[in-house]
């Protein structure tokens, strides 16, 4: 696996315009490098294109120029396939909306990426989950369906569902954007569990200047580029 | 595997909550599957009835006293064709004596042919008296011996023999519906005055019904050198009719024969081109109706799972960023096609089976071409078979397209879009 001394994700000369009419530059020429076992924030004001490089950073778009290469797999020249592959093993997502299948319980819902992966044994997924869901606090709700559940709630199930292949990095945008103060906080002290317990790293896109000052590491984006934190 | 049940139990879920959408989709596929079963069952039902009754009550080959073109007149030899400037009128063509020249000669050499069988014939129109009932019928003469190995006539006598014409002079066999016109039966005796102004006494020894109206209503029979009296022809035939081991070879066989004797020899099929067409317009129809009523079940399909697709855009996005591929986001609503076509095609053929059952048993007096009590049903598993590929076809086509759209979905234009 990744460790002594190589980053888990480095990102050189990254750069992705949208080829309208009038061109938009979302990213500009950033490069990064993110050890294994850090928790990030990337802040920045409202457009200043924080979204866009955490979706670059999670293989959901393709850069324009530049290079990312996660656990030293330089992945611009990857098939399609193969980047939902990386994706599925490696990577999890966390946004502001919970995205849960509202049809399937919290406990199908978390086990969904365990049995696309097939990495555990079919008898142990649901055991796994079921322990992924105690430790957030869900264990009274695993037969619930999402709309059962409070906002917090959701988010945490989201949380467990990106948890549930144990990802080599948590990406998350705005994860508490919907959240009161108090589920805040929770959500973030899962994140920072995660990392010094499980030794994930998480990258966590916020407007919190709050919660991210508690994080090991800060970048902050204006239009586009690294204004500090590198 | 677990990909696929995983996939599976998501397309499910999809179907779960649209079920009146998807029961509706269903009965669409069952219809459409239904209706061409029931349809094939009847009209293949009745064509085979029909063609087969074609077969057996006709000869599979005839060969007339004339040619198929007509001799042209002289002038014509000079002057070009017909139709030119210069064209003779009122010329009276030669009073030729009808029939079949060296019959008895051709009739030896074909007679030779393995599988062949022959039968010479004069036909001619007659009236029948009884009573004060005068009705024209188109006369037959036949030998019973080689008519017996030509057409299945003996096993449409429904009274009477075949075999008591040679036993009675004069004696006649008549159609149903003639004997009927007539109010003669069995044992009674006509007047039968023919063309040539000869009248004799005829016994009725028998009556056939073959089921097809025409024949039955205009068509009698008789001895051959009766018949050749009654026209005061004697020696003489004005066709041959043949009999073939394999009824699909007559076209064939029919030409190479005409080529040889030069007079006109109609297979079976010519002879009923007619009708034969009207089957292909006939089919042609079943399986533009089929058409239409499977592409109506195909928008409820494209309509429904296109709707799934819109509904379930978050869905589909989130999938997509865990790492579901194209292809099985595409396998998740081709599913769903499949499934909506599977089911729907099971209750259409079990509808198919009992509309077939029902119609074979309405009872229903017809007489129009053909004369029946029932419908004529055939069960041909083929039928079953078509219709099911049809179905799954069309259930998958109209699956894939949607499907193929939701596959291209780019994740992030719909996360972007789902903030709040
Ligand atoms: N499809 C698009 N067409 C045009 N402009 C776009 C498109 N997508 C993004 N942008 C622009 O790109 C810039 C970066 O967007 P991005 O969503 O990355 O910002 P952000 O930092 O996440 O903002 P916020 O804090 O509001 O979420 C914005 O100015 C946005 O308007
Ligand atoms: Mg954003």
């Amino acid at each position: 696996m990744s460790g002594s001394g190589r980053p888990l994700l480095e990102v050189k000369n990254l750069t992705r315009v949208l080829p309208l009419e009038v061109p938009v530059t979302l990213v500009k020429d950033v490069s990064l490098s993110i050890d294994p076992g850090q928790f990030i924030s990337i802040t920045g004001p409202s457009g200043s294109g924080k979204s866009s490089l955490l979706y670059l950073l999670g293989l959901l778009d393709r850069p324009t120029e530049g290079e990312i290469i996660i656990d030293g797999l330089e992945t611009s020249k990857l098939s399609g396939r193969k980047l939902s592959s990386i994706r599925l093993g490696r990577l999890g997502f966390v946004f502001q909306f919970h995205f849960l299948l509202a049809e399937f319980t919290i406990l199908d819902n978390v086990m969904i990426p365990m049995r696309k992966l097939g990495k555990w044994p079919e008898n142990e997924q649901e055991g796994r989950a079921v322990s992924l869901l105690k430790d957030l606090g869900l264990g009274d709700h695993l037969h619930k369906v999402p709309s059962q559940l409070s906002g917090g709630q959701r988010q945490r199930v989201a949380i467990a569902r990106a948890v549930s292949n144990e990802p080599l990095v948590i990406l998350a945008d705005e994860p508490t954007g919907n959240l009161d103060t108090k589920n805040s906080k929770i959500v973030h002290d899962i994140f920072r569990d995660l990392v010094d317990k499980k030794k994930t790293t998480v990258v966590m896109v916020t407007h919190d200047l709050d919660l991210a000052s508690k994080t090991d590491r800060r970048i902050h984006l204006v239009d586009g580029k690294i204004a500090s934190g590198n | 595997m677990t990909t696929s049940n995983l996939l599976f139990d998501i397309a499910l879920t999809h179907l779960y909550g649209r079920a009146r959408q998807t029961i509706i989709s269903i009965l669409g596929v069952a219809l459409g599957v239904g209706f061409f079963i029931a349809m094939a069952a009847m009209m293949v039902g009745f064509q085979r009835f029909f063609t087969q009754k074609i077969i057996d009550v006709s000869p599979h080959i005839v060969m007339e006293d004339e040619y198929r073109e007509r001799p042209r007149q002289p002038v014509s030899w000079f002057f070009g064709h017909e139709g030119t400037v210069i064209s003779l009128q009122g010329v009276k063509p030669k009073e030729e004596i009808r029939g079949i020249k060296n019959a008895e000669k051709i009739v030896d050499v074909l007679r030779q042919t393995p599988g062949m069988n022959i039968s010479p014939t004069l036909e001619g129109q007659i009236f029948y008296r009884y009573g004060s009932t005068d009705v024209s019928s188109t006369l037959k003469g036949i030998e019973p011996k080689s008519e017996k190995k030509i057409t299945k006539i003996e096993e449409d006598i429904v009274s009477g023999n075949l075999d008591d014409l040679l036993t009675h002079s004069y004696g006649v066999i008549l159609g149903s519906g003639l004997a009927d016109d007539l109010n003669a039966e069995v044992g009674d005796t006509l007047t039968g005055i023919s063309v040539a102004g000869i009248i004799k006494k005829m016994k009725v020894v028998g009556i056939f019904h073959t089921g097809i109206t025409e024949l039955d209503k205009s068509v009698s029979y008789s001895l051959l050198k009766d018949v050749q009296v009654l026209q005061n022809r004697s020696n003489v035939v004005n066709s041959i009719r043949f009999s073939l081991a394999d009824p699909n070879k007559a076209e064939e066989i029919a030409k190479q024969i005409e080529e040889k004797y030069k007079y006109k020899t109609v297979s079976w099929q010519e002879a009923n081109e007619g009708i034969l067409s009207v089957f292909v317009i006939q089919d042609t129809v079943r399986y533009a109706t089929t058409g239409a009523i499977l592409l109506v079940a195909c928008f409820g399909i494209f309509n429904i799972i296109s709707t799934v697709i819109n509904e379930k855009a978050r869905d589909i996005a989130i999938l997509k960023s865990m790492g579901f591929t194209e292809s099985d986001i595409q396998k998740i609503f081709v599913f769903q096609g499949i499934l909506i076509g599977v089911v729907g095609m099971v209750i259409g053929w079990w509808l198919g089976y009992m509309l077939s059952i029902a119609m074979g048993s309405i009872r229903i007096k017809m007489e129009a071409i053909i004369t029946t009590e029932h419908l004529y049903i055939v069960y041909d598993i083929m039928h079953y078979v078509y219709g099911g590929i049809a179905c799954m076809v069309a259930a998958t086509v109209a699956a894939w397209l949607p499907a193929r759209k939701a596959a291209l979905m780019r994740p992030v234009d719909i996360i972007r879009g789902a903030a709040g």
